[in-house]
């Protein structure tokens, strides 16, 4: 990435995310919509996907977005800045368009990407268009009250895998969305955390300046108060446990090359991640985890480092 | 399929039309002159996708894009789904879009359609009506434009490729004018890939039919609109009701807009169009097409015969056309509605046939009315089944549904 700010002191002081909307106390997406605004500045238009974000920053009459901002539905909303994106290359070339160099940003959550809105991610990504997509991962459908997606790890608590007699929690694993966009072969794609603002902010603006070669992505690890249910202080503790436990790495795919970032970079090195218990132990979705559980997600840990470092070495 | 059509049609100098000198005539389909339209009304964003009977009209324009003929921005979606969802977003940001499918296209993107007309966008969308699966048929019927037909859609169904050609340069004035998309059907087949001769309108002249529009709200960063928004109890009725406000208004706009464009073009249909309805005393009514070409002939047929037929075709179907409808059938002693679509377990099965028993019913109009189902799956409707109706109104002047072509 490029580093647009060098320290807290340089980050954008304009906020372009309104007060007043009504998500939760703690919320880890509503950090992130506050810095991907601020970072990608007011010339730019927003196409958000159902889910939590929406609901809760459009109460008609209200808004939260000072962005020329759409709704449209849930699983389509790569589609439709796809369209956007088209209509300002069709009307700038008719002399049409008036606004200049307008960026197209689509916000979604992990049910509107991984799940449902995963044909139109593909078909966007595929046709190349300069849209940079956000993903804010809080890993269920919490919109709807905490159900399973296909981002929701192995073993979490919802209410669509509860923790029964029978089964406990969710049975697979979480899928690689990343893999999934990179197989595409987008100019750029990364990975942030609330947690790491400068790191976060930095590779918006990289992602965003991309957006020229074609479509980016960024996939942002969001904290969910009531559907991970720990209390709403952690938030950000969660989200730099989840990455210095090497859970959630920091890494960019910058065409073709994949670099980790710090804390991240240092985490191939399994000793300088601090125990797995450390992340979990604070959620109470894993809070029905037994030892043999626990050893066993963090096999899977292992081999998932594995495989990003062989990733590293191409 | 005939689809290789030349490229130069001839001029005749004689001229028809009042506004313009020389007329061009091309020999085109049905879906080539939805895309020459789309081509003369300077569209600027059209979604892609393939689908039977449909496939021609995009392939047309691409090729249209290709040669540089029509500045415009193909988008090759993955799915009907995202077709309607990327001129959606196309059309929000201030756009003039095109997009086309039919049967299965249509019902994946069925979602849609209720946003666009909700968030009021002026698309014009062409659809060659095909029969929906299970089984699968690639073949007419107008199951399809049924489904949709509550959707918010300002919904042509038209019976000619000149008429393909015409209405579809209207639909943009109307739709741009209401803030209401526009839905452009015709016969998937029947019309769609017969090739008739189409009288092409100067561009230059289409352009000025169709002025650039003052949108009232698009996304644009110089002046923010959030569109889409969460609607609670206290909005969310008003929304709609405005909604349904608008699309009633736009009854008299289509019925302006077909004058005017006739007095520049020389073309006009209106909303309802009758065939020797003057003294008729039996009439069928239908839409589309192959009903109405072989009801026309079919009425010549009874009325050689001694008696007095005539046809009305329903041209707008939403909105409905209640008052030139009841007028058209005032004089009628009874009538039959030929519909191509099945609604399964309705009270009559014929969707075009329940609205007109709504409309007469409102208006205090008791008269025998069939209501005839033929058509499905593209079966073919002989003359002789159509002129079958008229002797069984004059025999049988009853209140029923019959299913007409099918093998019990």
């Amino acid at each position: 990435m490029k580093v647009y700010y060098k320290t807290l002191k340089d980050l954008p002081r304009e906020e372009l995310f309104a007060p007043g909307h009504r998500m939760c106390a703690g919320c880890g997406a509503a950090i992130a919509m506050r810095w991907i605004t601020k970072t990608i500045g007011p010339n730019a238009v927003i196409a958000n996907a159902t889910g939590c974000v929406e609901v809760t920053t459009t109460p008609y009459p209200e808004t939260a977005w000072m962005h020329p901002y759409i709704h449209v539905a849930f699983e389509n909303s790569a589609a439709v800045a796809s369209g956007v994106e088209a209509a300002i290359k069709a009307l700038k070339r008719k002399g049409m368009w008036d606004a200049g160099d307008t960026k197209v940003v689509v916000i979604a959550g992990d049910g509107g990407t991984y799940d449902i809105g995963l044909q139109s991610l593909s078909g966007m990504l595929e046709r190349r268009h300069g849209v940079l997509y956000i993903l804010y991962d809080n890993e269920a459908y919490m919109n709807t009250g905490i159900q399973r997606s296909g981002s929701t790890p192995k073993y979490a608590w919802t209410t669509t895998t509860p923790v029964g007699t029978a089964v406990k929690g969710k049975i697979q694993w979480k899928k690689d969305i990343m893999g999934i966009v990179t197989a595409h072969r987008v100019p750029y794609a990364a990975t942030a955390s609330v947690a790491y603002i400068l790191d976060m902010v930095n590779k918006i603006k990289t992602a965003l300046e991309y957006t020229e070669e074609g479509p980016t992505f960024l996939h942002i690890y969001a904290p969910c108060v009531p559907g991970w249910r720990y209390p709403e202080n952690k938030t950000v503790e969660i989200a730099r446990l989840a990455v210095e436990t090497g859970y959630f790495p920091l890494y960019e795919w910058d065409h073709g090359k994949l670099k980790l970032n710090p804390p991240s970079n240092n985490h191939l090195d399994k000793s300088k991640r601090r125990p797995l218990k450390e992340y979990l132990k604070l959620q109470g979705r894993f809070a029905h985890l037994t030892e043999q559980e626990i050893a066993e997600i963090e096999k899977e840990l292992d081999a998932y480092w594995e495989y990003l470092s062989r990733l590293a070495q191409l | 399929m005939c689809e290789r059509m030349p490229h130069q049609g001839y001029r005749d100098g004689a001229g028809g039309s009042m506004m313009q000198k020389t007329k061009l005539v091309e020999a085109l389909t049905g879906n080539y002159a939805a895309a020459y339209a789309v081509k003369a009304s300077d569209v600027d964003v059209i979604a892609v996708y393939p689908i039977t009977p449909q496939t021609t009209i995009v392939e047309k324009l691409s090729e249209f894009v290709a040669n540089g003929e029509l500045n415009a921005e193909l988008i090759h979606v993955e799915s009907e789904h995202s077709a309607l969802s990327a001129v959606v977003g196309a059309s929000a940001a201030g756009a003039r879009v095109f997009t086309a499918t039919s049967s299965q296209g249509l019902e994946l993107a069925h979602e849609n359609l209720h946003i666009a007309s909700g968030i009021r966008l002026p698309i014009v969308m062409a659809v060659p009506a095909r029969a929906l699966s299970a089984p699968i048929s690639i073949h007419n019927d107008y199951g399809d434009v049924m489904n949709a037909r509550d959707t918010g859609w300002i919904i042509y169904i038209v019976a000619s490729a000149q008429e393909v050609y015409d209405t579809i340069i209207q639909a943009y004035r109307v739709a741009e004018t209401a803030n209401l998309p526009a839905m452009v059907a015709y016969d998937g087949f029947l019309v769609s890939h017969t090739v008739e001769p189409v009288e092409l309108n100067d561009e230059e002249e289409v352009r000025k039919f169709l002025p650039r529009p003052q949108r009232p709200y698009t996304l644009n960063p110089k002046r923010p609109v959030t569109m889409g928004p969460l609607a609670s109890p206290d909005w969310y009725y008003e929304f709609k009701y405005q909604q349904a406000t608008a699309l009633r208004e736009a009854y008299k706009l289509v019925k302006d807009v077909d004058a005017l464009y006739g007095e520049k073009f020389g073309r006009s249909y209106g909303v309802v169009e009758t065939y020797r309805m003057e003294d008729a005393d039996y009439a069928v009514v239908t839409y589309g097409g192959a009903a109405y070409g072989n009801a026309k002939a079919a009425a010549d047929m009874a009325r050689e015969r001694g008696i007095a037929a005539g046809v009305v075709r329903v041209r707008l179907y939403r909105p409905f056309p209640t008052m030139d409808l009841l007028k058209a059938l005032e004089g009628v002693k009874a009538f039959a509605v030929l519909d191509r679509a099945i609604m399964f377990g309705s009270p009559a099965e014929g969707p075009l046939y329940k609205d007109v028993a709504t409309a007469m019913f409102m208006h205090g109009v008791d008269k025998p009315a069939v209501s005839v189902i033929h058509g499905i799956g593209q079966r073919t409707m002989y003359v002789e089944d159509m002129y079958k109706i008229y002797t069984m109104l004059k025999e049988r002047p009853n209140k029923e549904v019959v299913f007409m072509g099918v093998r019990p």
